[in-house]
């Protein structure tokens, strides 16, 4: 098995277009899945938490009246769908596609992060109306300590597409920008990943062990 | 330039594929659940799998993760990460599913 060099890392590697933002970039980028990491371990252990919180509903509402599957379906099709966008978004930057490329697969991709919050939001409205707030039960707390974490992610990713956008105008493609967009990548895909443990243990899970 | 353009649409075809490969992952679970229900552990654990082989599509052809390309060490961190993580996620449910049992909570 022949050994890749040492420069190059995980996730899509820029090409000899950017080979000095791809040199700058080695050792942050390390640093990054260094926080990708551990930003899991802390995924993992709230989902450990739901998973001994199934059954602790306190008579509280439970996963079958609260679960809007419609909804989810939806909003994993959206997911997975921008995870797509920005890894074409990130293609378009590495192969000196034309600015408006680039732009347009950010901006569907930033357009595909915000509804799926608009759709998330809704649905813990709809919850809460119907009983399923924080305070009701372990499990509901549990419940609402993982799902909106991850849509705090999302939320973020969101406002940093926004700041990256705007870097990219003022400050042009530099090494710098370009670094921080393919972080921003890698985080991007990392939600995804992120989700579909959700819709398997806390929405299937549920549903069939609570 | 002709070279580039071919190394573009075979890297473009990489994350098509990826996409293709979870969309169709993401149906089949989705459709089990509407024609089958979700009551029975024999159709959870079909849609576990399922969830488990989406991670891997998502992990080869979106980030990339294989054992060609990664250095040893970036691919160190993320199986260690992972190790901690099942240490974590087995630990407590194996501890406090046992102390539920032990306590006459109907769990599990």
């Amino acid at each position: 098995m022949r050994r890749a060099p040492s420069h190059s890392y995980p996730g899509l590697n820029l090409g000899e277009d950017h080979a000095s933002a791809h040199k700058s970039s080695e050792v942050v980028t390390f640093g990054f899945w260094v926080f990708l990491m551990s930003d899991l371990v802390y995924f993992g252990l709230m989902f450990a938490i739901y998973i001994t919180m199934i059954d602790a509903q306190a008579g509280g509402p439970g996963p079958h009246e609260l679960f809007d599957l419609k909804s989810i379906f939806a909003q994993t099709l959206i997911l997975l769908t921008s995870s797509l966008t920005v890894g074409l978004a990130m293609l378009a930057l590495k192969y000196n596609l034309p600015r408006a490329r680039i732009v347009l697969w950010f901006g569907v991709t930033l357009v595909l992060g915000i509804s799926f919050l608009v759709l998330e939001i809704r649905d813990f409205m709809a919850m809460a109306e119907q009983g399923g707030i924080p305070q009701r039960s372990g499990f509901l707390s549990a419940f609402y300590g993982l799902v909106p974490l991850h849509g705090l992610h999302v939320a973020a990713g969101c406002l940093w597409l926004i700041v990256l956008g705007i870097q990219l105008r003022v400050m042009g493609m530099t090494d710098l920008v370009i670094s921080r967009v393919m972080r921003l990548a890698l985080f991007w895909h990392f939600l995804d990943l992120i989700w579909i443990g959700i819709i398997t243990i806390v929405y299937f899970g549920g549903l069939t062990y609570g | 330039m002709d070279k580039r353009t071919e190394m573009h649409r075979r890297e473009r075809r990489r994350y098509v594929i990826g996409y293709g490969g979870s969309l169709l992952l993401t149906l089949a679970v989705f459709a089990i659940a509407y024609y089958f229900g979700i009551e029975t552990k024999g159709v959870y654990l079909t849609i576990g799998l399922l969830g488990l082989a989406q991670l891997i599509v998502q992990l080869v052809y979106f980030l990339h993760i294989d054992r060609r390309r990664s250095s040893r060490e970036d691919l160190d961190l993320v199986l260690f990460s992972t190790m901690v993580l099942l240490i974590i996620i087995l630990g407590t449910v194996w501890i406090l599913g046992n102390l539920a049992i032990r306590m006459h909570m109907h769990v599990m």
